[in-house]
């Protein structure tokens, strides 16, 4: 991974999260939390394993926000870090 | 009055409990119909049916009790809107499809535009028992494939771009099949494991995981009377010259070899699995016969 994207990582400007949610809560949330964000900063997102990390970052992606990293907490969540680039 | 119920019924005209009443089968291709088509068969329904119209299980619309003597006014009414009979009997039906990648971000290929030319190629055409087509947009199968006579399922052939791969690690979580791993710092896939899924390209953040449309094909299924899934019997093809090779192979072997009223699946069984898969291989690629050997 870039230095460029591990120095963006460290500069988070808002954290959730969602693993007591379901879908579509899960990405509702997400999108919900990035519109109050201003361009270029950085949502750190809990969520669970199963279908939460599979869709949320795809969702993310699809909606024009830059996935950034995905972290395995192994503990049945996972970390996941986005950038947000479209408002 | 003298009445050819073979000539109603392969006009799309079903013959109901109620004498010389017939549910009207419409034509529709990939489950789209326009609101004004809508409008018409509504009229029509009102006019001259009970109110209502009936969603068949394979995205075809009935109009339920046309009496006798307005067959032919109804037919002209609907064509006047642009809405045509459906057929029954032994020929090629109604082909189906989801919504594919126009609309559904799952999707790997454009399953309308592929129904609508397999319709356009094959609607119609007699065989020796019923036939049908269906497109699926991609692994999630919501069209069900398999059970067609011969079925259509899209999916991504996928490489990745190591050059614009910025290691978030969310390929690895999305592949449902354990294909994506990240080995020394680089995003490595197993071929042997991957279904062409296409998740890894939807997910991946900078387009770093490409994919290039793969059209899958199922061969023999039924899901009537008799059950069975349909097989695949070659490598998942790129383009849609080839898939209408492949149909054209599989229409006349059926011609050639079913018996009248015998559905596909029986032919195929009966001349055997590796005969058929042989005269298919041969018509499609003559000269790729040697690697183009399916997973079965
Ligand atoms: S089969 Fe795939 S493309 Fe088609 S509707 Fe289902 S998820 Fe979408
Ligand atoms: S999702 Fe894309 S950017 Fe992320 S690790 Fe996989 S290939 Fe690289
Ligand atoms: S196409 Fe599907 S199965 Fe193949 S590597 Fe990508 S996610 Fe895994």
């Amino acid at each position: 991974m870039s230095d460029r994207i591990i120095a963006e990582i460290n500069e988070i400007k808002e954290k959730i999260d969602i693993t007591h949610l379901v879908c579509p809560m899960t990405f509702v949330k997400a999108k919900a939390t990035i519109e109050e964000l201003e361009l270029g900063e950085i949502l750190e997102i809990r969520l669970n394993d199963g279908e939460p990390v599979q869709n949320v970052p795809r969702s993310l992606k699809e909606d024009g926000q830059k996935v950034l990293k995905l972290k395995d907490n192994l503990d049945g969540t996972y970390t996941l870090y986005v950038r947000k680039d479209s408002e | 009055m003298a009445v050819d119920y073979k000539a109603l019924k392969s006009g799309g005209f079903m013959r109901q409990v109620q004498k010389d009443h017939f549910s009207m089968r419409l034509k529709v291709v990939g489950g789209n119909l326009t609101t004004e088509q809508f409008d018409v068969i509504s009229a029509v329904a009102k006019q001259y049916g009970h109110g209502y119209i009936h969603l068949t299980s394979r995205q075809g619309i009935e109009i339920p009790f046309i009496r006798l003597q307005d067959i032919e006014e109804v037919k002209k009414a609907l064509e006047d809107g642009g809405v045509f009979s459906g057929i029954c009997g032994p020929r090629v039906r109604t082909v189906t499809a989801c919504q594919g990648d126009r609309i559904c971000p799952s999707g790997c290929i454009d399953t309308y535009d592929l129904a609508q030319d397999i319709s356009a190629r094959y609607f119609g055409r007699e065989l020796p028992h019923k036939f049908k087509f269906g497109v699926t947009g991609c692994m999630n199968n919501c069209l069900k494939a398999e059970e067609n006579d011969l079925g259509i399922k899209g999916g991504l052939e996928v490489s990745v771009n190591h050059d614009d791969c910025i290691r978030c690690g969310v390929c690895v979580k999305v592949c449902r099949e354990n294909a994506v791993s990240i080995q020394d710092d680089e995003v490595t896939v197993d071929y042997d494991k991957c279904n062409y899924c296409g998740r890894c390209v939807k997910s991946c953040p900078t387009d770093a995981f490409i994919g290039e449309s793969v059209y899958i094909l199922y061969f023999g299924g039924t899901f009537g009377n008799m059950i069975a899934q349909g097989v695949e019997i070659l490598r998942p093809v790129k383009d849609k010259e080839t898939v209408f090779k492949a149909a054209d192979a599989a229409l006349s072997f059926y011609d050639r070899y079913g018996k009248p009223s015998e559905r596909f699946r029986k032919s195929i069984e009966r001349e055997g699995i590796e005969k058929f898969r042989e005269y298919i291989i041969e018509k499609v690629s003559p000269s790729l016969s040697e690697n183009m050997g399916g997973n079965e």
